[in-house]
């Protein structure tokens, strides 16, 4: 597959403040690529540099194979939907659509055609005459990605597009970016800071924190085998969670320990490579661990404590003690359960995460 | 329980619906007893002003200027403008009305252009030093006319351009330009910056993101502009007596010139008629945008 977007050594600072350091990103074609990360990671700062909005530092950015490093926004073969919209209030949204083709002087019959079939797409065509202001959040997103596709652009870039909108229409518009990408075909880069938005939608997902790139990889193997601690924790909804312990051996073989729970780690990938004594973390989702009459006969069971249960209506979030660390379990049902009974749980260990505890990293 | 609290239907489970207000609360008879007599002290001197306008001069004499005029006449109102001396001639006061029409009018152009396109400059495309150039701008704003009139008039000697129309004109943008710039560049920065990056991308220059995308989103601030401008170059005094030239003498020159005369009878009634006659443009124009003015200033001129 050919590189679509690449971007090389990329270095942003403002001063002594440096924004991005070294980093180099590969994209394929057709590729839907999201990059998540909190607020301040430089998610967005990235977006800006792909799309020639900021001046980098040092470092060199590719679209098709054509370095575009010095070149203006508009020559890069970029459409790019912003956060707020960013809609000319002024204009109509024919005026909105066809803003980018009337400054290229394009030919004024293919600029209504070019309009037209962006506006049966998006299905804004009742809407051409309006002016932003009458329009609804979800038909002003439509509108900005409309602006992007009659550009015909190699690339599409979104800044948080989905942030400004309520959680029903959200979850609505989702699906059709999908369905776009799937029928455009175009490389297309999201930035976001919501990670179901980003599990979705992705092809790959590249998770940011201070500048840098902590993982980048399909959502599964993302989810299910994160790179180190931050990935683990930032991703996944409710959270992972975290033990602190030690690596021991027990009866031979390798198991985790915290305070007076030893957790054998058979069937987790690997686990005889790993050297006694090292302080490490055990990261467990809640969906992999299981509860009660659920835990059954598995071969390691262990006692916690219950404390109270949150109803997420298709299932429950179940808070336990384990030896003095609260963890999360998803179940199911929670029948007949009060504060304070001790209830058998089973851990999925080919399922859990052992991270260094200094280094953070996967082990 | 209930045997109690029979008194009135509303005392049975407490308060409910709208909350009643009292009429006459201290402070809403503090708050209309300040505006009343804020509003007679300066309503008072335009009655007085507008009523011996319309006074003869046996009427004036008798030297109640309270009292409304017996005899209306809009004589005085002719006079002032036609026929009243002012210095040597006696043309009244509308060839400096005039003159100041010339002079306002390509005066307010003019500085709002400029002023607008440095503003949006200095809030969207920063180039090295623009940082250092807002802040002389900054500071100009507070430098007193007076310090810079004589350096000026050599300026425009040099130029040759004292004492004409362009003179004037060019030494009121350059006096306009440090507020201005500084209005129109916090408006410009309180504009949503993805909207400027949206026109980049669609490939809007420098001038096409200003007149097609900027324009028509600051009508607000420019008629704050425009405001400011017209009424502080038809209020000018200085400028214009110093830098136009006699033949160019503005309205506010003129209107000394005929209030101070030191020959003859002083014909109050024109007097106020002049006056009023002069402080005309200011008060329509406020009257007619006044609402566009408030919206404007409350959309960006103060903050940021």
């Amino acid at each position: 597959m050919t590189s679509s977007v690449s971007v090389r050594d990329l270095n942003l600072s403002f001063g002594p403040l440096t924004i991005l350091d070294e980093l180099s990103l590969e994209i394929d074609d057709g590729e839907f690529l999201v990059l998540l990360g909190p607020s301040g990671c430089g998610k967005s700062t990235l977006l800006n540099c792909i799309a020639g909005l900021l001046d980098i530092t040092d470092g060199q950015i590719f679209i098709k194979g054509r370095n575009v490093t010095w070149e203006e926004p508009k020559d890069r073969g970029i459409g790019m939907v912003f956060q707020s919209y960013a809609l000319y209030p002024q204009m109509t949204v024919e005026g909105n659509l066809s803003f980018g083709l009337r400054n290229t002087r394009m030919p004024r019959e293919e600029i209504r055609q070019r309009v037209a079939r962006a506006a049966e797409i998006l299905q804004i065509e009742p809407l051409l005459k309006r002016k932003p202001a009458a329009l609804s959040g979800g038909q002003r997103q439509r509108v900005a990605i409309g602006r992007a596709l009659v550009r015909d652009a190699d690339v599409f870039l979104f800044d948080e597009p989905l942030s400004n909108l309520d959680a029903k229409l959200r979850s609505e518009l989702r699906v059709e970016l999908k369905r776009l990408h799937r029928t455009l075909k175009n490389t297309m880069i999201y930035v976001t800071h919501d990670q179901i938005e980003a599990l979705t939608l992705a092809d790959r997902i590249a998770v940011m924190k201070d500048g840098i790139i902590q993982q980048l990889a399909d959502p599964r193997t993302l989810y299910n085998r994160p790179a180190n601690r931050f990935v683990a924790g930032f991703v996944g909804s409710p959270a992972m969670n975290f033990l602190d312990g030690t690596l021991v051996e027990a009866d031979g073989l390798p198991a985790f320990r915290t305070r007076d729970t030893v957790i054998p780690l058979d069937g987790y990938a690997q686990a005889e490579r790993l050297e006694p004594g090292r302080p490490v973390v055990l990261g467990l989702r809640p969906e992999h661990i299981r509860l009660g009459p659920e835990a059954g006969n598995a071969p390691h069971r262990f006692e916690a404590q219950f404390e109270l249960d949150e109803p997420m209506g298709a299932d429950n979030l179940v808070w336990l003690r384990l030896d003095g660390h609260p963890l999360s379990v998803r179940t199911e049902t929670v029948d007949g359960l009060a504060v304070g009974d001790r209830v058998p749980i089973a851990v999925n260990l080919p399922m859990a995460s052992l991270f260094d505890a200094e280094s953070h990293r996967r082990l | 329980m209930t045997t109690s609290l029979t008194a009135t239907p509303a005392a049975v489970d407490g308060p409910r619906g709208r909350k009643p207000r009292r009429r006459f609360t201290p402070a809403t008879i503090m708050l209309y007893g300040v505006l009343i007599v804020a509003a007679v002290y300066y309503l008072l001197p335009l009655y007085v002003m507008v009523v011996t306008s319309l006074k003869g001069m046996p009427e004036i004499r008798m030297g109640n200027i309270f009292a409304p005029p017996v005899d209306i006449t809009f004589q005085p109102w002719v006079t002032a403008w036609d026929s009243a001396c002012t210095g040597l001639t006696c043309e009244g006061i509308k060839v400096g009305f005039w003159n100041s029409v010339k002079i306002t009018v390509p005066g307010v152009l003019v500085s709002i252009a400029m002023a607008s396109v440095s503003g949006y400059a200095l809030a969207n495309w920063r180039f090295r030093g623009s940082e250092f150039f807002f802040t002389c701008l900054l500071f100009g704003a507070f430098i007193p006319y007076q310090v810079l009139l004589y350096p000026l008039v050599i300026l425009l000697r040099e130029l040759g351009i004292f004492s004409t129309l362009t003179g004037v004109v060019v030494v009121h943008t350059i006096f306009g330009m440090p507020i201005l710039t500084l209005l129109f560049r916090n408006y410009f920065a309180s504009l949503p910056l993805e909207i400027f990056k949206a026109a980049r991308v669609d490939g809007a220059g420098f001038w096409q993101i200003f007149l097609q995308v900027y324009l028509p989103m600051s009508i607000p601030i420019f008629v704050v502009g425009v405001i400011l401008q017209v009424t502080g170059i038809w209020n000018d005094f200085l400028l214009g007596v110093v830098f136009a030239g006699n033949q160019n003498y503005p309205m506010t020159v003129q209107l000394n010139n005929v209030v101070n005369a030191v020959q003859g009878v002083k014909e109050y009634n024109v007097n106020m008629a002049a006056t009023l006659l002069t402080a005309m443009v200011p008060l329509i124009v406020y009257f007619v945008s006044g609402r566009l003015f408030v919206r404007g200033i409350a959309a960006g001129a103060v903050k940021g």
